[in-house]
């Protein structure tokens, strides 16, 4: 039966910069809420027409066709590097790079920690899913103490493995980085919260503040092997404990 | 209470039910039917009860959800 909607106004639609191309993600994974909070972003700054995006190697490696702006798909790692060349290339340009945590905090930890540490004015988007979600499940650095993955099957034991990274916190050690704070995505709170994150680091890029780091903990329900509403619960009540949410430097008010 | 109404594009919705759990008015169901992807899609079940908040499209991971609220005179 078709809904009606007649005399009533849209409180809530796809934001303008969405192209409308369907996202390539599992169902239920928090990449795609990422997408559109970023997009809403863009169109409330009204920087679509001057923005870059930047894909990574990992489930988001086809992220240049989800927004309605110019983008670059980086090799693996590389991303922060390749923002770095578009920004000092072109000033105007507002560059926002969306790396996973295999991506940003693995093969990516010279060109991310060097990035930041230069005060890049640049936005990173850093997507924690504590694992290698493309590849089918490896263990990434972020990984928990005892989590299963394809590479820990017995849980990762820090003797062999060390323990999970809290890159936000490498970073927010910097005197340069003008913005680093974790957000979440379980529920429509944490959301909200990211949403007003994002649209605060990208306008600090705007007024030419400097270098933002916002790291989201994300889900990847197809390699946790969970539902996606377990997953949601796995991030609240355990994924947070080890990754604590909250700003962890803001020099840009 | 206002009341609203949500449209779903039954082809994007991947079924993760992530929006059934997010509405506080226990509106939306899955609908039993199958999608060309081949997820079993979301649909209002209880219509009448929808108020507009859009918790439900805040959380949809594939951005298949519209929001609508009845106009309220000024
Ligand atoms: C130079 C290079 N090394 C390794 C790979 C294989 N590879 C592809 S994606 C990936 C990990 C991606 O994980 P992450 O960055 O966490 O993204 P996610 O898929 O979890 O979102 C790896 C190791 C590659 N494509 N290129
Ligand atoms: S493998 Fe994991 S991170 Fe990748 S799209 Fe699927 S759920 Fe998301
Ligand atoms: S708009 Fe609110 S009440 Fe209506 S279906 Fe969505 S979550 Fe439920
Ligand atoms: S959250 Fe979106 S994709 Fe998931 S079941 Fe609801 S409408 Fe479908
Ligand atoms: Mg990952």
């Amino acid at each position: 039966m078709p809904v009606n909607t007649e005399n009533m106004v849209k409180v809530f639609g796809r934001p303008e910069s969405l192209t409308d191309a369907r996202f390539t993600y599992c169902p239920g994974c928090h990449h795609g809420i990422l997408t559109r909070i970023i997009a809403k972003a863009i169109d409330e700054l009204g920087i679509a027409e001057r923005t870059v995006t930047i894909a990574p190697v990992g489930c988001s490696v086809f992220a240049y066709l989800w927004y309605k702006c110019d983008a670059v798909q980086a090799s693996h790692g590389r991303a922060s590097a390749v923002a770095t060349g578009l920004k000092r290339a072109n000033k105007d340009l507002i560059v926002i790079s969306y790396q996973g945590d295999g991506d940003f905090a693995s093969i990516g930890t010279a060109e991310s920690i060097h990035a930041a540490n230069r005060g890049e004015n640049i936005t990173v988007i850093f997507v924690n899913n504590q694992i290698y979600g493309m590849t089918g499940g490896e263990m990434a650095p972020t990984t928990l103490v005892g989590q299963r993955t394809t590479t820990t099957p017995d849980g990762r034991d820090p003797a062999y493995f060390g323990y999970p990274i809290r890159f936000s916190e490498l970073i927010a050690t910097l005197d340069a980085p003008v913005y680093v704070t974790r957000q979440a995505l379980y529920d429509t709170r944490r959301i909200m919260d990211a949403e007003k994150a994002i649209k605060k680091a990208i306008s600090y890029q705007v007024e030419g503040k400097g270098y933002s780091l916002v790291e989201v903990l994300s889900t990847c329900p197809t390699n946790w092997h969970m539902s996606p509403l377990e997953a949601n619960r796995h991030v609240a009540e355990v994924v947070t404990e080890a990754f604590p949410l909250g700003d962890l430097v803001d020099r840009g008010g | 209470m206002p009341s609203g109404r949500v449209l779903i594009d039954e082809e994007r919705c991947k079924g993760c039910g992530l929006c059934i759990a997010a509405c506080p008015q226990k509106v939306l169901a899955f609908s039993g039917k199958i999608n060309r992807s081949g997820y079993n899609y979301v649909h209002m079940e209880h219509p009448e009860k929808c108020v507009g908040c859009a918790f439900c499209a805040m959380t949809c991971p594939d951005v298949a959800i519209e929001v609508y609220r009845e106009k309220v005179a000024a």
